[in-house]
Protein backbone atom coordinates (compact mmCIF):
# COMPACT_ATOMS: atom_id res chain seq x y z
CA UNK A 1 0.00 0.00 0.00
CA UNK A 2 1.61 2.98 -1.15
CA UNK A 3 1.57 6.32 1.58
CA UNK A 4 -0.04 9.34 -0.48
CA UNK A 5 1.54 11.55 1.63
CA UNK A 6 5.03 12.10 2.81
CA UNK A 7 5.99 12.96 6.32
CA UNK A 8 8.67 16.07 7.47
CA UNK A 9 11.94 14.18 7.90
CA UNK A 10 12.34 15.56 10.96
CA UNK A 11 8.73 13.81 12.07
CA UNK A 12 9.83 10.56 9.95
CA UNK A 13 13.31 10.51 12.09
CA UNK A 14 11.39 11.34 15.40
CA UNK A 15 8.98 8.15 14.93
CA UNK A 16 12.12 5.80 13.60
CA UNK A 17 13.95 6.89 17.74
CA UNK A 18 13.78 4.76 20.56
CA UNK A 19 11.96 6.78 22.98
CA UNK A 20 9.27 7.19 20.61
CA UNK A 21 8.93 3.37 19.85
CA UNK A 22 9.34 3.06 24.01
CA UNK A 23 6.01 5.32 24.29
CA UNK A 24 4.06 4.41 20.91
CA UNK A 25 5.29 0.68 21.34
CA UNK A 26 5.62 0.82 17.39
CA UNK A 27 7.50 2.53 14.77
CA UNK A 28 6.13 5.09 12.12
CA UNK A 29 2.58 3.85 11.16
CA UNK A 30 3.13 3.12 7.69
CA UNK A 31 1.62 -0.71 7.16
CA UNK A 32 -1.67 -1.54 8.01
CA UNK A 33 -0.16 -3.39 10.69
CA UNK A 34 1.38 -0.87 12.59
CA UNK A 35 -2.03 1.23 12.10
CA UNK A 36 -3.80 -1.21 13.90
CA UNK A 37 -1.83 -1.00 16.41
CA UNK A 38 -1.91 2.41 16.40
CA UNK A 39 -5.41 2.04 17.53
CA UNK A 40 -5.71 -1.25 19.68
CA UNK A 41 -2.28 -0.75 21.51
CA UNK A 42 -2.87 2.96 22.87
CA UNK A 43 -5.26 3.10 26.06
CA UNK A 44 -7.80 5.91 24.88
CA UNK A 45 -8.18 4.55 20.63
CA UNK A 46 -8.73 1.38 21.92
CA UNK A 47 -12.23 2.43 22.33
CA UNK A 48 -12.94 2.90 18.49
CA UNK A 49 -12.86 0.12 16.18
CA UNK A 50 -9.23 -0.84 14.37
CA UNK A 51 -11.24 -0.26 11.02
CA UNK A 52 -14.82 2.19 10.00
CA UNK A 53 -16.58 1.55 7.23
CA UNK A 54 -16.13 4.13 4.68
CA UNK A 55 -19.77 4.64 4.54
CA UNK A 56 -19.97 5.75 8.30
CA UNK A 57 -17.44 8.51 7.77
CA UNK A 58 -19.91 10.23 5.47
CA UNK A 59 -21.05 13.91 6.60
CA UNK A 60 -24.54 13.25 6.34
CA UNK A 61 -24.39 9.82 7.97
CA UNK A 62 -23.73 11.24 11.58
CA UNK A 63 -23.24 15.23 11.17
CA UNK A 64 -20.34 14.30 13.13
CA UNK A 65 -22.68 14.99 16.26
CA UNK A 66 -20.86 12.58 18.73
CA UNK A 67 -17.88 13.75 17.86
CA UNK A 68 -18.86 16.88 18.20
CA UNK A 69 -20.76 16.50 21.73
CA UNK A 70 -17.49 14.92 23.01
CA UNK A 71 -15.09 17.57 21.47
CA UNK A 72 -16.93 20.15 23.54
CA UNK A 73 -17.25 18.41 26.39
CA UNK A 74 -13.12 18.14 25.67
CA UNK A 75 -13.54 22.19 25.43
CA UNK A 76 -15.45 22.08 28.59
CA UNK A 77 -13.07 20.61 30.89
CA UNK A 78 -10.06 22.59 30.08
CA UNK A 79 -11.94 25.71 30.27
CA UNK A 80 -13.64 24.66 33.27
CA UNK A 81 -10.06 23.77 35.00
CA UNK A 82 -8.25 27.33 34.13
CA UNK A 83 -11.88 28.42 35.34
CA UNK A 84 -11.47 26.83 38.74
CA UNK A 85 -8.25 28.73 39.50
CA UNK A 86 -10.10 32.00 39.64
CA UNK A 87 -13.31 30.83 41.48
CA UNK A 88 -14.63 30.24 45.45
CA UNK A 89 -17.90 28.35 45.87
CA UNK A 90 -18.53 31.24 48.47
CA UNK A 91 -21.33 33.82 49.11
CA UNK A 92 -21.10 36.45 47.79
CA UNK A 93 -17.05 35.24 46.98
CA UNK A 94 -18.48 34.10 43.72
CA UNK A 95 -20.06 36.36 42.14
CA UNK A 96 -17.01 39.26 43.14
CA UNK A 97 -15.16 35.93 40.86
CA UNK A 98 -17.12 36.55 38.16
CA UNK A 99 -16.76 40.56 38.34
CA UNK A 100 -12.46 39.81 38.82
CA UNK A 101 -12.70 37.50 35.44
CA UNK A 102 -14.41 40.61 33.78
CA UNK A 103 -11.98 43.30 34.94
CA UNK A 104 -9.19 41.57 36.41
CA UNK A 105 -7.95 38.57 34.88
CA UNK A 106 -6.26 38.37 31.20
CA UNK A 107 -8.64 37.43 29.34
CA UNK A 108 -10.86 36.12 32.04
CA UNK A 109 -14.14 37.66 30.08
CA UNK A 110 -12.77 35.35 27.27
CA UNK A 111 -12.30 32.16 29.16
CA UNK A 112 -15.86 32.21 30.64
CA UNK A 113 -17.75 33.20 27.41
CA UNK A 114 -15.58 30.14 25.96
CA UNK A 115 -17.07 27.94 28.74
CA UNK A 116 -20.31 29.54 29.06
CA UNK A 117 -20.80 28.93 24.70
CA UNK A 118 -19.63 25.56 24.67
CA UNK A 119 -22.03 24.47 27.37
CA UNK A 120 -25.09 26.10 25.48
CA UNK A 121 -23.56 24.38 21.97
CA UNK A 122 -23.04 20.82 24.12
CA UNK A 123 -26.51 20.87 25.21
CA UNK A 124 -27.81 21.53 21.44
CA UNK A 125 -25.23 19.01 20.28
CA UNK A 126 -26.29 16.10 22.39
CA UNK A 127 -29.99 16.64 22.15
CA UNK A 128 -29.69 16.79 18.21
CA UNK A 129 -27.56 13.55 18.27
CA UNK A 130 -30.07 11.78 20.08
CA UNK A 131 -32.66 12.95 17.18
CA UNK A 132 -30.36 12.04 14.30
CA UNK A 133 -29.77 8.87 15.72
CA UNK A 134 -33.16 7.82 16.28
CA UNK A 135 -34.08 8.98 13.19
CA UNK A 136 -31.72 6.91 11.10
CA UNK A 137 -32.74 4.00 13.14
CA UNK A 138 -29.60 3.62 15.24
CA UNK A 139 -30.69 2.28 18.62
CA UNK A 140 -31.95 -0.74 16.68
CA UNK A 141 -30.42 -4.32 17.71
CA UNK A 142 -27.67 -4.72 18.73
CA UNK A 143 -27.12 -0.41 19.33
CA UNK A 144 -30.06 -0.86 21.96
CA UNK A 145 -28.14 -0.75 25.62
CA UNK A 146 -25.92 1.74 23.80
CA UNK A 147 -28.83 4.53 23.28
CA UNK A 148 -29.54 3.95 26.84
CA UNK A 149 -26.30 5.03 27.57
CA UNK A 150 -27.29 7.92 25.89
CA UNK A 151 -30.30 9.09 27.14
CA UNK A 152 -28.56 8.32 30.67
CA UNK A 153 -25.55 10.53 29.30
CA UNK A 154 -28.26 13.33 27.83
CA UNK A 155 -29.10 13.51 31.52
CA UNK A 156 -25.98 13.79 32.84
CA UNK A 157 -25.03 16.71 30.17
CA UNK A 158 -28.65 18.71 31.15
CA UNK A 159 -27.29 17.91 35.39
CA UNK A 160 -23.90 19.28 34.36
CA UNK A 161 -25.35 22.06 32.56
CA UNK A 162 -27.70 23.32 35.33
CA UNK A 163 -25.35 22.64 37.94
CA UNK A 164 -23.09 24.95 36.27
CA UNK A 165 -25.89 27.69 35.96
CA UNK A 166 -25.86 28.67 39.51
CA UNK A 167 -21.89 29.24 40.13
CA UNK A 168 -21.95 32.87 39.04
CA UNK A 169 -24.22 33.74 42.14
CA UNK A 170 -26.34 36.27 40.13
CA UNK A 171 -29.71 36.89 40.14
CA UNK A 172 -30.05 34.68 36.98
CA UNK A 173 -28.59 31.58 38.36
CA UNK A 174 -30.16 31.93 42.20
CA UNK A 175 -33.10 32.41 40.64
CA UNK A 176 -33.33 29.80 37.92
CA UNK A 177 -32.29 26.91 40.34
CA UNK A 178 -35.18 28.13 42.75
CA UNK A 179 -37.73 27.79 39.89
CA UNK A 180 -36.09 24.51 39.12
CA UNK A 181 -35.66 22.72 42.35
CA UNK A 182 -39.09 24.33 43.67
CA UNK A 183 -40.63 21.48 41.06
CA UNK A 184 -38.73 19.02 42.90
CA UNK A 185 -41.09 19.68 46.20
CA UNK A 186 -44.01 18.82 43.95
CA UNK A 187 -42.92 14.35 43.94
CA UNK A 188 -45.19 13.33 46.35
CA UNK A 189 -43.88 12.17 50.02
CA UNK A 190 -40.04 12.61 49.52
CA UNK A 191 -40.10 15.92 46.81
CA UNK A 192 -39.33 18.35 50.20
CA UNK A 193 -36.36 15.74 51.50
CA UNK A 194 -35.07 15.46 47.85
CA UNK A 195 -35.14 19.56 47.34
CA UNK A 196 -33.46 19.51 50.87
CA UNK A 197 -30.78 17.28 50.17
CA UNK A 198 -29.94 18.60 46.50
CA UNK A 199 -29.38 22.13 48.59
CA UNK A 200 -28.23 21.36 51.50
CA UNK A 201 -31.26 23.43 53.21
CA UNK A 202 -34.56 24.62 52.29
CA UNK A 203 -33.04 27.59 50.58
CA UNK A 204 -30.49 28.17 47.81
CA UNK A 205 -27.88 28.98 49.44
CA UNK A 206 -24.03 28.68 50.67
CA UNK A 207 -24.87 24.72 51.29
CA UNK A 208 -26.16 24.51 47.37
CA UNK A 209 -23.53 26.61 46.06
CA UNK A 210 -20.79 24.34 47.53
CA UNK A 211 -23.05 21.12 46.95
CA UNK A 212 -23.42 22.59 43.15
CA UNK A 213 -20.14 23.34 42.74
CA UNK A 214 -18.59 19.47 43.82
CA UNK A 215 -21.23 17.99 41.25
CA UNK A 216 -20.23 20.09 38.83
CA UNK A 217 -16.61 20.39 38.84
CA UNK A 218 -16.01 16.03 40.33
CA UNK A 219 -19.33 14.16 40.66
CA UNK A 220 -20.81 14.54 37.15
CA UNK A 221 -17.60 14.91 34.94
CA UNK A 222 -16.40 11.67 36.50
CA UNK A 223 -19.92 9.99 35.72
CA UNK A 224 -19.82 11.52 32.17
CA UNK A 225 -16.01 10.04 31.54
CA UNK A 226 -16.63 6.75 32.68
CA UNK A 227 -20.29 6.59 30.56
CA UNK A 228 -18.72 8.28 27.38
CA UNK A 229 -15.86 5.45 27.39
CA UNK A 230 -18.67 2.40 27.81
CA UNK A 231 -20.48 4.97 24.63
CA UNK A 232 -17.21 4.59 22.17
CA UNK A 233 -16.48 0.83 23.50
CA UNK A 234 -20.13 -0.24 22.54
CA UNK A 235 -20.36 1.44 19.42
CA UNK A 236 -17.08 -0.43 18.90
CA UNK A 237 -18.67 -3.86 19.98
CA UNK A 238 -21.82 -3.35 18.22
CA UNK A 239 -20.70 -3.28 14.96
CA UNK A 240 -20.42 0.76 13.78
CA UNK A 241 -22.60 3.06 13.12
CA UNK A 242 -25.15 2.05 11.37
CA UNK A 243 -24.85 2.87 7.36
CA UNK A 244 -27.79 2.51 5.17
CA UNK A 245 -27.63 -1.05 3.04
CA UNK A 246 -26.94 -1.29 -0.45
CA UNK A 247 -28.76 -4.43 -1.22
CA UNK A 248 -29.32 -6.12 -4.50
CA UNK A 249 -32.93 -5.87 -3.75
CA UNK A 250 -32.39 -1.68 -4.79
CA UNK A 251 -29.09 -2.30 -7.10
CA UNK A 252 -26.50 -0.36 -6.84
CA UNK B 1 -42.23 -18.59 23.57
CA UNK B 2 -38.72 -19.25 22.01
CA UNK B 3 -40.32 -22.03 19.87
CA UNK B 4 -42.63 -18.73 18.68
CA UNK B 5 -39.72 -16.47 17.71
CA UNK B 6 -37.98 -19.53 16.22
CA UNK B 7 -40.56 -19.70 13.53
CA UNK B 8 -41.14 -16.30 12.96
CA UNK B 9 -37.63 -15.11 11.30
CA UNK B 10 -35.20 -17.98 9.72
CA UNK B 11 -31.76 -16.90 9.63
CA UNK B 12 -29.12 -18.39 7.61
CA UNK B 13 -25.80 -17.61 7.67
CA UNK B 14 -22.96 -17.70 4.89
CA UNK B 15 -21.30 -21.41 4.99
CA UNK B 16 -18.03 -20.62 3.97
CA UNK B 17 -16.29 -20.63 7.06
CA UNK B 18 -12.99 -19.30 5.78
CA UNK B 19 -14.60 -15.78 4.59
CA UNK B 20 -16.55 -14.42 7.39
CA UNK B 21 -20.58 -13.92 7.28
CA UNK B 22 -20.94 -10.92 5.66
CA UNK B 23 -24.47 -11.89 4.74
CA UNK B 24 -27.87 -12.45 7.33
CA UNK B 25 -31.17 -13.46 5.07
CA UNK B 26 -34.36 -12.63 7.22
CA UNK B 27 -37.17 -14.63 5.81
CA UNK B 28 -40.46 -13.92 7.36
CA UNK B 29 -43.43 -14.87 6.35
CA UNK B 30 -45.55 -12.22 5.32
CA UNK B 31 -42.83 -10.57 2.95
CA UNK B 32 -40.04 -11.69 0.49
CA UNK B 33 -36.51 -12.42 1.63
CA UNK B 34 -35.10 -9.13 2.22
CA UNK B 35 -31.90 -9.00 2.65
CA UNK B 36 -29.45 -6.88 4.85
CA UNK B 37 -26.95 -6.06 2.41
CA UNK B 38 -23.35 -5.29 2.31
CA UNK B 39 -22.16 -1.71 3.81
CA UNK B 40 -19.73 -1.40 2.11
CA UNK B 41 -15.65 -1.41 2.24
CA UNK B 42 -14.03 -0.54 5.23
CA UNK B 43 -10.85 2.07 6.33
CA UNK B 44 -8.16 2.46 8.67
CA UNK B 45 -9.43 4.30 11.38
CA UNK B 46 -5.18 5.59 11.93
CA UNK B 47 -5.53 8.14 10.09
CA UNK B 48 -9.15 8.24 8.09
CA UNK B 49 -11.40 8.53 10.87
CA UNK B 50 -8.41 10.14 12.93
CA UNK B 51 -7.62 13.01 10.65
CA UNK B 52 -11.50 13.93 10.06
CA UNK B 53 -11.68 14.13 14.04
CA UNK B 54 -8.87 16.61 14.09
CA UNK B 55 -10.31 18.48 11.72
CA UNK B 56 -13.74 18.55 13.39
CA UNK B 57 -11.86 19.59 16.57
CA UNK B 58 -10.16 22.41 15.14
CA UNK B 59 -12.92 23.82 12.70
CA UNK B 60 -15.09 23.59 16.43
CA UNK B 61 -12.43 25.38 17.88
CA UNK B 62 -11.90 28.09 15.55
CA UNK B 63 -15.75 28.84 15.67
CA UNK B 64 -16.13 29.06 19.32
CA UNK B 65 -13.52 31.26 19.20
CA UNK B 66 -14.34 33.76 17.14
CA UNK B 67 -18.01 33.83 18.36
CA UNK B 68 -16.42 33.75 22.46
CA UNK B 69 -14.74 36.89 21.51
CA UNK B 70 -17.90 39.13 20.52
CA UNK B 71 -20.28 37.69 22.04
CA UNK B 72 -20.32 38.25 26.23
CA UNK B 73 -21.51 35.55 28.73
CA UNK B 74 -24.29 37.27 30.57
CA UNK B 75 -23.83 38.50 34.43
CA UNK B 76 -26.46 39.97 36.07
CA UNK B 77 -26.50 41.81 39.58
CA UNK B 78 -25.55 39.93 42.90
CA UNK B 79 -27.97 37.30 43.82
CA UNK B 80 -30.80 38.58 46.35
CA UNK B 81 -33.12 36.62 47.60
CA UNK B 82 -35.57 39.53 48.26
CA UNK B 83 -35.94 40.84 45.02
CA UNK B 84 -37.70 38.31 42.70
CA UNK B 85 -38.01 39.04 39.14
CA UNK B 86 -40.88 38.68 37.23
CA UNK B 87 -40.87 36.52 35.45
CA UNK B 88 -37.99 33.91 37.31
CA UNK B 89 -36.82 31.64 34.08
CA UNK B 90 -35.28 28.24 34.32
CA UNK B 91 -32.31 27.51 31.94
CA UNK B 92 -33.58 27.53 28.40
CA UNK B 93 -33.67 23.80 28.07
CA UNK B 94 -36.04 23.72 30.96
CA UNK B 95 -38.46 26.38 29.54
CA UNK B 96 -40.29 24.05 27.44
CA UNK B 97 -41.25 21.72 31.43
CA UNK B 98 -41.61 25.67 32.94
CA UNK B 99 -44.48 26.02 30.05
CA UNK B 100 -45.90 22.77 30.77
CA UNK B 101 -46.37 24.03 34.96
CA UNK B 102 -48.26 27.09 34.00
CA UNK B 103 -51.34 24.94 32.79
CA UNK B 104 -50.60 21.67 34.34
CA UNK B 105 -50.59 20.92 38.24
CA UNK B 106 -47.02 20.50 39.42
CA UNK B 107 -46.83 16.75 39.97
CA UNK B 108 -48.21 16.40 36.55
CA UNK B 109 -46.06 18.72 34.51
CA UNK B 110 -42.95 18.98 36.68
CA UNK B 111 -42.82 14.90 37.82
CA UNK B 112 -44.64 12.74 35.83
CA UNK B 113 -44.63 14.11 32.56
CA UNK B 114 -40.71 14.63 32.58
CA UNK B 115 -40.35 10.30 34.04
CA UNK B 116 -42.62 9.23 31.48
CA UNK B 117 -40.41 10.63 28.59
CA UNK B 118 -37.26 9.89 30.46
CA UNK B 119 -38.92 6.16 30.46
CA UNK B 120 -39.79 6.39 26.76
CA UNK B 121 -36.89 7.65 25.68
CA UNK B 122 -35.35 4.38 27.67
CA UNK B 123 -37.26 1.68 26.20
CA UNK B 124 -37.61 2.67 22.89
CA UNK B 125 -35.16 0.17 21.16
CA UNK B 126 -36.58 -2.46 23.39
CA UNK B 127 -40.36 -1.86 21.95
CA UNK B 128 -39.53 -1.51 18.25
CA UNK B 129 -40.78 -5.18 16.86
CA UNK B 130 -41.29 -3.48 13.77
CA UNK B 131 -38.11 -4.34 12.27
CA UNK B 132 -39.50 -4.16 8.18
CA UNK B 133 -40.15 -0.96 9.05
CA UNK B 134 -43.79 -0.80 8.22
CA UNK B 135 -46.13 2.50 7.52
CA UNK B 136 -48.24 3.48 10.15
CA UNK B 137 -51.39 2.49 7.37
CA UNK B 138 -49.89 -0.64 6.10
CA UNK B 139 -51.78 -3.73 7.58
CA UNK B 140 -55.35 -2.89 8.94
CA UNK B 141 -55.59 0.75 7.62
CA UNK B 142 -59.32 0.83 8.99
CA UNK B 143 -58.68 -0.39 12.21
CA UNK B 144 -55.67 2.22 12.62
CA UNK B 145 -57.53 5.01 11.43
CA UNK B 146 -60.36 4.41 14.41
CA UNK B 147 -57.23 3.77 17.30
CA UNK B 148 -55.48 7.46 15.95
CA UNK B 149 -58.55 9.12 16.00
CA UNK B 150 -59.54 7.84 19.58
CA UNK B 151 -55.96 9.04 20.57
CA UNK B 152 -56.20 12.45 19.16
CA UNK B 153 -59.97 13.04 20.32
CA UNK B 154 -58.88 12.07 23.82
CA UNK B 155 -55.84 14.00 23.66
CA UNK B 156 -57.36 17.40 22.21
CA UNK B 157 -60.10 17.18 24.95
CA UNK B 158 -57.53 16.52 27.62
CA UNK B 159 -55.41 19.72 26.80
CA UNK B 160 -58.34 21.76 25.95
CA UNK B 161 -59.66 21.13 29.56
CA UNK B 162 -56.54 22.46 31.17
CA UNK B 163 -56.14 25.56 27.60
CA UNK B 164 -52.99 23.95 27.20
CA UNK B 165 -52.85 25.83 23.69
CA UNK B 166 -49.40 25.76 23.00
CA UNK B 167 -49.18 22.29 23.39
CA UNK B 168 -52.17 21.75 21.24
CA UNK B 169 -51.53 23.50 18.38
CA UNK B 170 -48.36 21.91 16.99
CA UNK B 171 -50.21 18.34 18.67
CA UNK B 172 -53.19 18.81 15.83
CA UNK B 173 -50.48 20.05 13.20
CA UNK B 174 -48.77 16.58 13.64
CA UNK B 175 -52.45 14.90 13.72
CA UNK B 176 -53.49 16.89 10.25
CA UNK B 177 -50.61 15.72 8.76
CA UNK B 178 -50.99 12.35 10.23
CA UNK B 179 -54.55 12.01 8.71
CA UNK B 180 -54.20 13.52 5.22
CA UNK B 181 -51.02 10.68 4.48
CA UNK B 182 -53.81 8.18 5.20
CA UNK B 183 -55.60 8.63 1.83
CA UNK B 184 -52.91 7.53 0.10
CA UNK B 185 -53.03 4.55 1.62
CA UNK B 186 -55.05 2.91 -1.06
CA UNK B 187 -54.36 4.54 -4.07
CA UNK B 188 -50.79 5.36 -5.49
CA UNK B 189 -51.42 9.11 -6.75
CA UNK B 190 -49.17 11.80 -5.41
CA UNK B 191 -46.07 12.92 -5.90
CA UNK B 192 -42.82 12.08 -3.91
CA UNK B 193 -43.69 14.34 -0.95
CA UNK B 194 -46.91 11.90 -0.49
CA UNK B 195 -45.54 9.08 -1.44
CA UNK B 196 -42.75 9.80 1.42
CA UNK B 197 -45.41 10.59 4.52
CA UNK B 198 -47.08 7.31 3.12
CA UNK B 199 -43.96 5.38 4.35
CA UNK B 200 -43.40 7.03 7.67
CA UNK B 201 -44.05 4.58 10.81
CA UNK B 202 -45.89 5.26 13.85
CA UNK B 203 -42.49 6.09 15.79
CA UNK B 204 -40.96 8.25 13.54
CA UNK B 205 -44.55 10.24 13.95
CA UNK B 206 -44.71 10.22 17.58
CA UNK B 207 -40.92 11.06 17.79
CA UNK B 208 -41.94 14.13 15.53
CA UNK B 209 -44.75 15.35 17.47
CA UNK B 210 -42.60 15.24 20.58
CA UNK B 211 -39.83 17.36 18.98
CA UNK B 212 -42.39 19.52 17.83
CA UNK B 213 -44.13 19.96 21.06
CA UNK B 214 -40.34 20.06 22.80
CA UNK B 215 -39.61 22.91 20.30
CA UNK B 216 -42.85 24.96 20.01
CA UNK B 217 -42.53 24.95 24.11
CA UNK B 218 -39.22 25.87 24.79
CA UNK B 219 -39.36 28.45 22.15
CA UNK B 220 -43.30 29.70 23.79
CA UNK B 221 -41.31 29.71 26.99
CA UNK B 222 -38.11 31.74 25.93
CA UNK B 223 -39.51 34.51 23.98
CA UNK B 224 -42.77 35.05 24.40
CA UNK B 225 -43.90 34.76 27.94
CA UNK B 226 -43.08 38.39 30.51
CA UNK B 227 -44.63 39.10 33.68
CA UNK B 228 -46.70 36.64 35.74
CA UNK B 229 -45.90 33.93 32.45
CA UNK B 230 -48.45 36.52 30.26
CA UNK B 231 -48.00 36.15 26.40
CA UNK B 232 -45.95 39.10 25.22
CA UNK B 233 -44.33 39.91 21.97
CA UNK B 234 -40.29 39.25 21.61
CA UNK B 235 -40.37 42.73 19.92
CA UNK B 236 -42.75 44.74 21.92
CA UNK B 237 -40.71 45.81 24.81
CA UNK B 238 -42.40 46.05 28.53
CA UNK B 239 -41.13 47.39 31.60
CA UNK B 240 -40.08 44.19 34.09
Amino acid sequence: MANSFSMPPALEWLRATRVWKSIFRRGPALTNRSRSLAVFGNLFLHLLPVKVREKSLRVRVSYYLGSISFLLFVVLGVTGVLLMFYYHPAVPQAYRDMKDLRFVVSNGVFLRNLHRLAAQLMVLAVFWHMFHVFYRGGYRPPHEFNWVVGVVLLLVTLFLSYTGYLLPWDQLAFWAITVGTNILSAMPLIGRRIRFISLGGNLVGENALLRFYVLHCVVLPLIAILLVAVHFWRVQKDGGLTVPEEDGGKGN
Amino acid sequence: MAEKEINKYEAGFSSDAKKEPVRVVFITKKTSAKVIGDAGPRVMTYPHLLIREAIAFMALVIALVGVALFWDAPLEQLANPLLTPNPAKAPWYFLGLQELLHYFPPLVAGIIIPTLVVIALVIVPYFDVNIQGAPLWSGNPKRTLWIFLAVVITLTSLLGLFRAWTVLVPTEIIALLMLSSYRGSATQKGGAVAWWRRERTLSWWVMTWFISVAIVLTAVGTFFRGPGWSWVWPWSSHAG
